[in-house]
């Protein structure tokens, strides 16, 4: 089958959806890949390095959209000015479509698509499942927002972000507010902590406190009862008016003291919030930027415009919509390795041939378009409960935990009990039968066992090996027996036996003690 | 020499030894301590030859001899990863010798005794043989695992238990029977049937034990190799043979019980052996998970950007030898400024202690080398974890999962960090057959391939 690149026609869009690393792995899954001339451009790859790992060029851009069976690409299928045509009507019927669709806001270009059969894969609507965060095209872009975002508002920003003391003067830190701490805002903490600045965040979810924490900003708190943030997939979720009115109160009290605002606050499917107020920014120092991540929707900032740079009360307000666009190559990088990971899961034959199992729940999310049919919205995912427990392993109850506790507890209580007595009539019997001179070794012997625990209890870990193997040294002391019947040996077989015994024993303290010190002349500092 | 000072002697070759079990409670007094146990043996030794006088003296010096002259060769030679099998080897030796003089002493009393006494008497030499044989076969088996000569999986005939169980009452009855007969003739029948049954016994004990229960093993047969010292002490009515029997006794049966304590297994249980054959399906994998397969180079990066870097070694590391170019990557590490540290699990290895002994061959600082106790609570602050060759000792089933069969057992909670990397040679389950979701989570990256190959890769690309 024949993947086709096709040239990004969105105004500044410089992301491509393939580069070369990407085009050489499709190949490897059995695709033939064609890109567009001059489709890498914008993001630093040239024709030539496409056609080095196996690519075909294509110059004519409405053969391309027609001959091949599936479109890889970033921005929505859209109007062609060029050729007049639309995007979808270029494409052969039936073919496959993988790019950023937003089902939601465009019902048309679903029907558009289902009219001429195309099998359509929407990035953005992956579910937000472990296994598929290796195609989540959001949050890789999202990570290059955030990152952008402190880019730009350094650019805008007639300061340093660290503090210093120079002979020329005492410059103070830039302080810098995140709203919303997703991969876009955690990016942003990110890169704004590496440059010096001092940051802080907001987010509704308090389970983010600790990752925000982690990059090394403050975060801020509501004093606001138990309401909780977070909605399902890990997005935030509308709040409660009395929330919000506090958390605005946050806002405006923050206003005043910082010098840069970067907003990237979503709820899916809603308008962006309107967090910062025209009031607000009023109240702000001269100077300050605000980088509002959520303009695309609307904006969090009621002053910034969409895609512009906008000056109000001398505050530089940044709204552009093509943040990750402006670092195309790592963006197309990272876009292009997610759509691999995607190609791959939809050929596991690496046949070339693409197989659209509507089971894997990660595919199924995926598929907005089926042939004619639109499957969008994908039947909701179950709510994420915690696996039931395999049968035969089910909790027991505290009850019967604690049962079985007493139970053991009285049954080891039981077993010691036993081992006294033993141990007593032992002792009893011993003292009573045993002659004088065994008793004088017994009690060497008990002695000697005491020592021994209280002495190998000191030994560090570190070096039981060399213990063991000083033990087996000295337990050759057995040599010393041995010698005795050797010396005294008057029968050929005791004499040889005591031989063999003196000799392997020998073999033992001699073996023992050198390897030891060798092991320990190893140790240092 | 007078008996006296004679005894003197032996007071104070015990002392030597007990201060060289002492010497090794830090590295620094370690050496020391193995120069008192060589003083100790040479004064116990000397104070000997000359109490015996000249009778035999051109034999035991011949003995000594050749033995010294076998025994210090193969301590030179012996590569630090062969260490279980020496050490194994070596207690096999003292098993042999506790035989050997037990019959000795059977045939040809030092002391003669009559009543009680002799009964005492005839009970210690029996003992004393049964332990030695068994400690003589089960080390010689146990050998030949850690060698890789016998398969080191557990054999598990049918009805072992019972086996074992008749094999010790026919012990039983025979040392009755031993202690009934007044004839030299039939007591020795009796003493050789035992023998042959005790090693028989010390064989299929062994071979019932799997590949990593050997550490508990080792130090077991180390424990045993004490009490057949002791015994041939009582028989010899030798205090100097009970103390040091009685130390290495206690040293081997506290390691034991480290061992086993390390593995949240009863001793019990360890000896019975079999572990994992009845276990194994506990928890199947859920067929929904992925492992995230990594690269060299990728590794490399990793580890360039880290500033904290936990290495946490396991048998693996023994086997395929990588300890010198851990020992390299280490320093390379630590010239660049980053905090490279050892985790260590007590059983790691096949030997108690004995990721320590590899790592220090490979000068690896010992200041570095941390035991599991001491670094798990650092794990969280880390930002990479290599895992190199270990598998159910950093198993997070062992603490997350109470249906897993290893739940309890104490593991090194390296999930807790920013990034593990598993260097493995395939997807095997560990000893205990128990699968190990580490390799699933989300920051687990696997590196396929020999530890040894991968290790030198990943030092050759933090060099360039």
């Amino acid at each position: 089958m024949q993947i086709g690149i096709p040239r990004e026609i969105f105004e500044n869009e410089r992301r491509v959806a393939a580069t070369p690393p990407s085009v050489h792995k499709l190949i490897g899954l059995g695709y033939d890949v064609v890109v567009e001339a001059g489709a890498g451009e914008a993001a630093n790859y040239s024709d030539d390095a496409y056609e080095k790992v196996g690519a075909a060029i294509a110059t004519d851009t409405s053969s391309l959209w027609q001959e091949v069976d599936f479109i890889l690409k970033v921005r929505a299928p859209m109007e062609n000015p060029a050729l007049g045509k639309h995007e979808v009507d270029l494409m052969k019927e039936g073919a496959f479509l993988v790019s950023y669709i937003w089902p939601a806001q465009n019902p048309e270009l679903l029907e558009k698509l289902a009219a001429r059969k195309i099998t359509s894969f929407a990035i953005d609507s992956l579910p937000r499942i472990s296994r598929a965060q290796k195609m989540d095209a959001l949050s890789a872009m999202a990570n290059i927002a955030g990152y952008r975002a402190v880019i730009e508002a350094a650019n805008n920003f007639g300061r340093f972000f660290t503090g210093q003391v120079t002979a020329a003067g005492k410059v103070p830190p830039a302080k810098i507010m995140v709203i919303g701490a997703g991969v876009a805002g955690l990016a942003a903490i990110g890169a704004a902590n590496s440059m010096g600045a001092i940051v802080r965040a907001f987010d509704t979810r308090l389970e983010v406190k600790e990752q925000v924490e982690s990059m090394g900003a403050e975060f801020l708190e509501l004093d606001f009862g138990d309401e909780e943030g977070s909605g399902s997939g890990g997005y935030a979720k509308q709040m409660s008016d009395e929330f919000i009115k506090a958390e605005m109160a946050l806002f405006a009290e923050q206003a005043k003291e910082v010098d840069i605002i970067i907003t990237t606050a979503l709820i899916p499917g809603k308008p962006a919030p309107k967090l910062i107020t025209a009031d607000m920014v009023k109240t702000m120092k001269p100077g300050s930027v605000i980088v509002d991540l959520a303009s695309e929707r609307g904006g969090n900032c009621e002053l910034t415009e969409p895609g512009k740079v906008a000056h109000q009360h001398g505050v530089t307000l940044i709204g552009y919509t093509d943040l990750p666009s402006r670092m195309a190559k790592v963006a197309s990088d990272l876009y292009a390795t997610n759509l691999v990971h995607l190609l791959t899961e939809l050929t596991p034959e690496k046949d070339g041939q693409p197989q659209v199992n509507m089971d894997d729940d990660v595919i199924r999310g995926l598929t907005v378009v089926r042939e004619h049919d639109i499957t969008w919205p994908p039947p909701q995912p179950e709510a994420p409960v915690s696996p039931a427990p395999p049968p035969g392993t089910e909790e027991p109850s505290a009850a019967d935990m604690a049962a079985a506790k007493k139970d053991a507890d009285r049954r080891s209580l039981i077993g010691k009990g036993a081992l006294l007595i033993v141990t007593v009539l032992a002792l009893y019997g011993v003292g009573a039968h045993a002659p004088e001179s065994f008793l004088q070794h017994f009690t060497v012997f008990v002695l000697a066992c005491f020592i021994g625990w209280q002495v190998i209890w000191n030994v560090t870990p570190s070096l039981h090996t060399p213990l063991m193997s000083v033990t087996n040294a000295i337990s050759g002391i057995i040599v010393i027996g041995a010698i005795l019947h050797l010396a005294q040996a008057a029968n050929i077989a005791v004499g040889i036996m005591a031989f063999i015994a003196v000799l392997i024993a020998s073999i033992n303290v001699g073996g023992g003690f050198r390897v030891t010190h060798r092991m320990l002349k190893m140790f240092r500092k | 020499m007078s008996t006296g000072l004679v005894s003197v002697a032996y007071v104070v070759a015990s002392i030597c030894f007990i201060l060289s079990l002492g010497g090794l409670s830090h590295q620094e007094s370690a050496r020391r301590g193995n120069l008192y146990g060589v003083a100790g043996i040479i004064i116990a030794v000397g104070a000997t030859l000359a109490s015996v006088g000249d009778g035999g003296i051109i034999a035991i010096v011949i003995a000594v001899l050749i033995g010294a002259g076998i025994g210090i060769p193969i301590a030179n030679k012996v590569e630090m990863t062969q260490m279980p099998q020496l050490v194994a080897l070596l207690h096999s030796f003292v098993g042999l010798a506790a035989v050997l003089v037990g019959f000795s002493g059977y045939i040809e009393p030092l002391i003669a005794t009559t009543g009680a006494e002799h009964t005492i008497k005839l009970v210690e030499v029996f003992v004393g043989i049964f332990i030695g044989a068994v400690t003589f076969t089960g080390s010689l088996v146990a050998c030949g695992k850690l060698d890789g000569r016998i398969d080191s999986k557990a054999l598990t005939l049918p009805g072992r238990h019972l086996m074992n169980l008749v094999a010790v009452i026919v012990c039983v009855l025979l040392g009755a029977w031993f202690l009934g007969t007044d004839s030299m003739a039939l007591g020795l029948i009796s003493l050789v049937l035992m023998t042959a049954i005790a090693s028989v016994l010390g064989v299929h004990l062994i071979m019932a034990i799997g590949g990593a229960d050997m550490p508990v093993v080792v130090s077991m047969l180390n424990s045993y190799s004490g009490w057949a010292a002791a015994s041939i002490g009582f028989m010899l009515g030798n205090d100097l043979l009970i103390v040091t029997g009685a130390l290495v006794g206690s040293s081997g049966a506290i390691l034991s019980y480290i061992m086993c304590k390390a593995m949240n297994r009863s001793f019990i249980s360890v000896i019975l052996g079999g572990f994992g054959q009845t276990t194994s399906s506990a928890s199947a994998a859920d067929p929904d998970q992925t492992v995230h397969e990594s690269s060299v180079d990728e590794v490399c990066e990793e580890l360039r950007n880290a500033e904290s870097v936990i290495i946490v070694p396991g048998y693996g590391m023994a086997v395929a030898q990588a300890q010198n170019g851990v020992s390299d990557m280490t320093r390379i590490l630590r010239d660049r400024g980053v905090n490279v540290r050892f985790g260590i699990h007590p059983v790691a290895g096949r030997l108690p202690g004995h990721m320590n002994v590899l790592l220090a061959e490979a000068h690896v600082p010992y200041d570095i080398v941390l035991e599991m106790d001491e670094i798990n609570a650092d794990f969280p602050d880390t930002d990479m974890v290599l895992v190199i060759g270990a598998n159910d000792t950093v198993n997070p089933a062992a603490a997350e999962d109470p249906g897993s069969p290893i739940a309890g057992m104490p593991v090194l909670e390296v999930w807790k960090a920013r990034q593990v990397v598993v260097l493995k040679r395939g997807m095997a389950t560990g000893y205990s057959g128990v699968e190990n979701p580490l390799f699933f989570k989300d920051n687990t990256l696997m590196l396929f391939g020999d530890a040894k190959d991968s290790i030198d890769k990943l030092v050759g690309g933090l060099r360039t």
